[in-house]
């Protein structure tokens, strides 16, 4: 387990939270730092939980310009559900996983949504929706990715401890 | 989580699996959720950490920053002569126009005095450049590399060459956070240039669409239409375009027309932006007149 592998991850998926689209791409943009947080604390759960989740809820917050707290909190609800269900979660096979994730991936989305609605947020349509969609579509890669980068960061640690 | 693998064991101050400290941080979401939208207490702990999260931003915007630094170098000798011929001629009809605009603007100033109305003052400006980053989603705000370090405060308007962009909402201290006109959330006083006429435009979510909704039926209203800014409100300066209006629709039965304008600055493309200063508070502040036309209709009434 390596802080830095962990934070490193989530920096980078907050750079491409953020990186400009174009309109027609825009809806299909994943839900990059939901994908990560499903991931860290699926397999990281004593690195990675609701504190990280929230965290990086709140550095959402400020750069897209929300309401403060509103992805925190959802955010903090998927870390939780899936710390919860970690050790099941973890063997399922990818097809499961995927499903999994896209099912945590919507719950963001609908909380958002919610606080949105509470708080008189703008109508965003359909975007909101597509963008899980296009979250579960890209889990599989995002997923090799991350774990390689675990794998690697696995082996550092044990080869230096 | 009954099985203590040394993964899944919990955290030092996590009580059991983590459902206190959820609890925890959920209620801390929603205060803060609640706060937020309640008043702005929150204001100064968004600067400090938006203030933090700015070299992220930058950091985004480094490749295409580099990409225009780029492009700007490998511009051909050619092409830098024809601009530079192009600028030169625009500046020399610029100059023809404002040597006029310097005697109308004596003259404004004179009949102002006439009327023992208080005179405009040219508007200050800070020249700032938009960070290429994406705010929420189809929210339509961007970030500035301009703050309240660089003069530029909450609320001023945002220009470019061709008309008003939006204004600033979020200042951040060496950057800010502005809304453009076209956001959903966004209303904007103008007055249409060919007959005076008052209202908003409201922003649509679209970049190339601004919509009017508070325009009678009997509004005499056309497409080609220039809007200005009416300068009502006291945020932006008054007489900058706005937009031209492109469509009016009125379906019989209803009130009000439907009027979409189409905003003259480039929303899409534009990159180096000016901060209007507002104009000084004593100008801002002097009532205006009663309109004239209520005048009559109150004689009108009485009689």
């Amino acid at each position: 387990m390596s802080p830095l592998t962990l934070w490193g991850s989530l920096v980078g998926a907050l750079a491409l939270a953020i990186v400009p689209l174009t309109d027609l791409l825009e809806p299909l943009r994943p839900p990059w730092i939901t994908m990560a947080i499903i991931y860290w604390t699926m397999v990281w759960p004593r690195l990675c939980g609701p504190l990280t989740a929230f965290v990086m809820g709140l550095a959402l917050d400020l750069l897209y310009g929300s309401l403060l707290g509103q992805h925190a909190l959802s955010l903090t609800i998927v870390s939780f559900i899936t710390l919860w269900f970690h050790l099941q979660i973890r063997i399922f096979p990818l097809w499961q996983l995927t499903v999994t994730a896209f099912l945590l991936m919507i719950v963001d989305a609908f909380i958002v949504f919610w606080t949105d609605g509470i708080a008189g947020g703008p109508d965003l349509g359909l975007a909101r929706w597509s963008q899980p969609i296009a979250g579960g579509l890209a889990w599989a890669p995002v997923m090799a990715l991350l774990d390689n980068l675990r794998m690697r960061s696995e082996n550092r640690s044990s080869r230096f401890l | 989580m009954a099985l203590s693998t040394p993964e899944s064991e919990p955290r030092l101050f996590s009580g059991g699996s983590g459902g206190l400290r959820t609890i925890v941080l959920c209620i801390g979401a929603i205060a803060l959720m609640y706060l937020d939208n309640r008043n702005e207490h929150l204001a100064d702990i968004r600067a400090m950490f938006g203030e933090l999260l700015y070299p992220l931003q930058q950091a985004v915007d480094a490749p295409f920053a580099a990409g225009r630094w780029a492009s700007d170098n490998m511009a051909t000798r050619e092409s830098l002569i024809s601009d530079n011929a192009k600028l030169r001629e625009q500046a020399l009809r610029q100059s023809g126009q404002l040597q006029r605009m310097a005697a109308l603007e004596a003259e404004n100033a004179r009949m102002r005095a006439l009327l023992q109305s208080t005179a405009r003052v040219g508007d200050a400006v800070v020249v700032a450049e938009i960070v290429t980053v994406d705010m929420d989603r189809l929210r339509h705000r961007v970030v500035i590399n301009r703050g309240s370090s660089n003069g530029v405060a909450e609320g001023e308007a945002l220009i470019d060459a061709q008309g008003v962009v939006g204004q600033i909402i979020r200042d951040r201290g060496t950057s800010s956070e502005a809304l453009l006109i076209t956001d959903p959330d966004h209303a904007l006083p103008v007055e249409i240039v060919r007959n005076g006429l008052r209202t908003f435009a409201m922003g649509t979510g679209d970049l190339e669409r601004l919509s009017l909704p508070f325009v009678a039926r009997n509004a005499d209203v056309k497409p080609g239409d220039l809007l200005v800014s009416s300068g009502l409100g006291g945020k932006f300066p008054a007489g900058y375009p706005v937009g031209t209006i492109i469509d009016v629709r009125g379906d019989t039965g209803e009130a009000l027309l439907n009027v979409l304008a189409k905003p003259t600055a480039s929303l899409d493309r534009v990159h180096e932006v000016l901060v209007v200063k507002p104009p000084p508070p004593a100008v801002a502040t002097t009532p205006e007149e009663p309109p004239s036309a209520a005048a009559p209709a109150a004689t009108e009434a009485a009689q």
